[in-house]
């Protein structure tokens, strides 16, 4: 568990949680450039979206608000939102 | 010649008072068991209110031993079977042992019971190798739930067909078609059948909340089951048993019975989508309604009520309405649809029963029970859903509907059986 | 109503073998799954020893999108209905929209995910609890997920009857089909060696805490001590004669006839509960006793059980009529999914020709009755064999499978 203030997260943490939440479909590449893809298109539902969440949430310590999530549908706008949290931290 | 299903008694155990006549009370007047949780301390969770049973096992009749050794959801099922069973009038002497069976519904079984089990066993959680030292003698029937079945097949001295039907959220519905099969197909004459659980636990209310299924509206418990309206955020955890005793036809007009009513259709479909997720259109859904109007041969338009599944998620109330638009055609317009899950909350395995036991009194009191907290509609929810207080109608056939986690679609229609056609 | 259905494809997972061919295989040489325990440390138990499916590498079976959600024993279930679908060589696409479907027994639930949810909850709290453990865990779960795998629309469900539960399955799918549903899955997968699962089990009493695997298990044995718990089971695929007929699909057998019944209280005299559930199958498939070739035992390894199941069989086909064997010997009970597996090993037997074994026992209990197959498999023409099953609480459950003409 890190609750330092100082930490980044990034692409690739969000990639290792991604994959332990709910796998990787086998038609997706989640290696490649997904920053902008819509999670629906890389084959994350909302379910896989919300255990993807909450992982990050309990592993970094942060709370992120149910509002926030609805407008975060790509990899990119997760980090952004997650690093926000952050460093509020 | 072809065997038809008969309701000849019921029996409930629910949110607001045990009984059929504390049940019709709350829902024919509108008034929401739904309250802050008092079965333990809800505060470390995101959703805190249910719709709780102010349920007294001795006062309710049990013995201490039944009590020892049952768990919440078999003490609603055996009290509530035992109610259906003396309004059925069946002298169970008289009756051919092997020719009673039962078909109980419930989605996740002794539950609460396991929970309390499991932190005594690993010693509040701070053990995997849990202790063995501690075990109970009768764990194993909360493991398992078919323990569930065997009270009721004790209890009404079933030598016939028993099996517990958990198809989540649709079991009470499921039960019910089930124990169709069986009367129809010649297994048995008379088939207790219902659904009950009993979910509000700890383990529950952190899984729902997982998933942000139930409400977090814990400012205003009366009003957090709101089916259909804009504002609704999320279902409301319930609890409670419905017990419906089915006959025969001919069996039950031997001895002269009550018959509340034909199941006169069933019908179910399986989405095959998502375990939680609904396909927007309800395709599956508008199937099973179809299937369970031809079993009954009756028109869409001969229906007089639909008892929604109404769970006031977000999702399931449009999904609901498309398939009901798709199913019915305009007559969707037209007719009452309500929910009484405003009122009582989602008791999973046992609602579909218990909205069965309200479409038996609705068309026995001619009276529809309302979609309680309904005060500004989603534009897209744009049906006749019975806004806030019962409403006085003729109702000869009924359609309830159930949906589920695992994909799981439902539809019984209720009629008459002296109506024409058939 | 229709003809009975037939079986049109096998998909094993079970202690003494991962696939049909490795269980059949490991079946009639003798070769037994039952050993120490290992995915969790039983040393604390006075049970040490289970049936646990060998080799089941869950990330080569299932697609990584599911391992996250699903516990150890849907994994298995999703194996063993991807190889049933797959054996029969059905395509659901050339059905009707609806014409499909998935008919499951269950037990116990995914118990393994299902604790390590609630040491989660009571060790850390509520918001270290998975988004999958609201379907992970309940009985539901194997229809549902198996229902959206193989894209099953049709009628779908889940029955609990302890250990009848793998017979009442394929009895409800067999009853969809005969009410117009072309197709359906069914069977029982089970199994829950956690900690939790196997303390739950010990409260049963049945356990046997014999410490030598092939002393454990011994029904009908006059040593009978109780059984071994084990995981997994079966699915198949069964159609509706025609259906099958058109595509010209390979016919393991049909399912000629069912029945359920339950004992009435331990106090009342007389109960033959078991025998009259195999005398209404027996009838609804149209067959006498007499042409009955073999029996497969429900075999609980407890002698009054084992006792009151060989009365049942003598009362109906007599004494030492007809054969009567128990390859579960080899694999432990595995609950909701050993009767959907011996449905298989019957219509294995059907086609081989071959009854397997009761491993383990020399001969049975004096006094029983019954000819029990035992020392090794016998060769003999098996046209029809009855399947019998009991759930803990009085369930009965009996199933006629038999050579499809």
């Amino acid at each position: 568990m890190n609750t330092n203030h100082t930490t980044q997260f990034t692409i690739d943490d969000l990639r290792r949680i991604m994959r332990e939440s709910a796998g990787q479909d086998e038609a997706v590449d989640l290696e490649g450039d997904i920053l902008d893809t819509h999670f629906q298109e890389l084959g994350y539902d909302s379910l896989a979206l919300l255990e993807t969440t909450s992982r990050i949430a309990r592993e970094y310590g942060i709370a992120i608000a149910d509002e926030d999530l609805d407008g975060a549908e790509s990899p990119g706008a997760l980090l952004q939102l997650v690093n926000q949290a952050l460093t509020r931290v | 010649m072809e065997r038809r299903v008969v309701i000849t008694g019921i029996g409930a155990v629910a949110p607001g008072g045990t009984g059929v006549k504390k049940y019709w009370d709350l829902i024919s007047t509108g008034r929401t068991a739904t309250r802050t949780i008092s079965l333990f301390d809800p505060s470390p969770y995101r959703s805190q209110v249910a719709a709780e049973c102010d349920f007294d096992p001795v006062e309710a009749g049990l013995s201490p031993q039944e009590i020892r050794r049952m768990d919440r959801a078999t003490r609603f099922a055996v009290t509530a079977a035992r109610e259906a069973l003396a309004d059925s009038g069946l002298d169970l002497a008289a009756e051919d042992a092997r020719e009673i069976g039962v078909a109980l519904g419930c989605a996740v079984g002794c539950t609460t019971s396991m929970e309390a089990e499991y932190t005594v066993l690993s010693d509040g959680g701070r053990h995997w190798l849990v202790d063995p030292g501690y075990v109970v003698p009768h764990l194993y029937d909360q493991f398992v739930p078919s323990s569930i079945a065997v009270e009721l097949a004790r209890l009404v001295g079933a030598q016939g067909p028993v099996a517990l039907v958990s198809d989540g959220c649709t079991s009470g519905l499921d039960a019910v078609g089930h124990a169709c099969d069986l009367i129809r197909e010649g297994s048995a004459d008379i088939v207790v059948s219902g659904g009950t659980d009993a979910p509000i636990s700890p383990i529950t209310l952190a899984c729902f909340d997982a998933i942000k299924a139930t409400t977090p509206r814990n400012d205003d418990p009366a009003r957090a089951s709101r089916p259909f309206d804009a504002t609704r955020n999320g279902l409301v955890l319930g609890e409670g048993a419905a017990v419906l005793v089915l006959e025969e036809l001919e069996h039950a007009r031997r001895r002269g019975a009550q018959i509340y009513a034909e199941v006169a259709g069933f019908g179910t479909r399986c989405n095959a989508y998502h375990m939680t997720g609904l396909r927007s259109d309800g395709t599956e859904m508008a199937e099973a309604v179809r299937l369970a109007l031809t079993e009954a041969r009756l028109d869409p338009a001969a229906i007089d009520y639909v008892n929604a599944h109404g769970s006031s998620t977000k999702q399931n109330d449009r999904h609901e309405t498309a398939a009901f638009k798709t199913a019915l055609g305009d007559h969707a317009y037209r007719v009452p649809v309500s929910s009484v899950k405003s009122m009582i909350g989602h008791s999973l395995g046992a609602i579909g029963a218990l909205e069965l036991v309200a479409c038996v009194l609705a068309m026995r009191y001619s009276l529809i029970p309302p979609t309680a907290n309904l005060h500004e509609p989603d534009p897209l929810c744009d049906l006749d859903y019975v806004p806030i207080t019962a409403r006085e109608a003729r109702v000869d056939s009924v359609l309830s509907v159930g949906s589920g986690f695992g994909g799981f679609q439902s539809a019984v229609v209720l009629a008459r059986p002296e109506r024409s056609g058939v | 109503m229709s003809a009975a259905p037939v079986v049109t494809g096998i998909g094993v997972a079970a202690p003494n073998g991962l696939g049909t061919e490795e269980y059949w295989q490991a079946t009639l040489e003798g070769r037994g799954g039952i050993a120490p325990i290992s995915r969790f440390d039983p040393s604390g138990y006075p049970v040490r020893l289970a049936g646990e499916v060998p080799g089941f590498d869950a990330a080569a079976y299932i697609p990584s999108r599911l391992l996250p959600q699903t516990d150890h024993m849907t994994r298995l279930a999703l194996y063993a209905a991807d190889a049933a679908m797959r054996d029969s060589g059905a395509d659901t696409a050339q059905l009707p929209e609806y014409g499909a479907g998935v008919s499951s027994a269950s037990s116990m639930g995914g118990f393994e995910f299902g604790q390590r949810e609630l040491q989660n909850l009571w060790s850390k709290g509520g918001r270290f609890v998975s988004a999958y453990q609201s379907f992970a865990w309940f009985y539901a779960v194997n229809t549902g997920q198996i229902s959206i795998r193989h894209g099953l629309r049709g009628p779908g469900s889940a029955l609990v009857t302890d250990q009848a539960g793998g017979l009442d399955a394929v009895g409800n799918a067999r009853r969809q089909i005969r009410k117009g549903t072309a197709l359906m899955l069914a069977g029982g997968v089970d199994g829950a060696l956690c900690p939790l699962g196997l303390a739950g089990q010990l409260s049963s009493g049945r356990l046997s805490t014999e410490e030598r695997p092939d002393h454990a298990y011994l029904p009908f044995a006059t040593e009978a001590r109780g059984h071994v718990p084990g995981e997994g089971g079966a699915y198949l695929v069964l159609e509706d004669r025609d259906s099958a007929r058109r595509r010209g699909a390979r016919v393991y057998g049909e399912i000629a006839g069912y029945a359920a019944t339950f004992d009435p209280a331990q106090e009342t005299p007389g109960a033959d509960g078991l025998a009259h559930a195999i005398r209404r199958a027996l009838r609804e498939a149209g067959t006498d006793p007499q042409q009955v070739d073999a029996v497969f035992a429900d075999a609980a390894g407890v002698p009054e059980l084992d006792r009151t199941e060989a009365q049942a069989v003598t009362a109906v086909f007599g004494a030492r009529a007809v054969p009567v064997t128990a390859p579960k010997s080899l694999t432990g009970r595995l609950y909701a999914g050993g009767a959907a597996l011996d449905l298989a090993a019957a219509l294995l037997s059907i086609r081989d020709g071959v009854l397997p074994h009761t491993a383990n026992v020399a001969a049975p209990a004096p006094g029983l009755g019954i000819d029990l197959v035992v020392g090794s498999p016998r060769t003999v023409t098996v046209d029809c064999a009855l399947v019998l099953a009991r759930g803990h609480g009085g369930f009965n459950a009996a199933a006629v499978v038999r050579r499809a003409h």
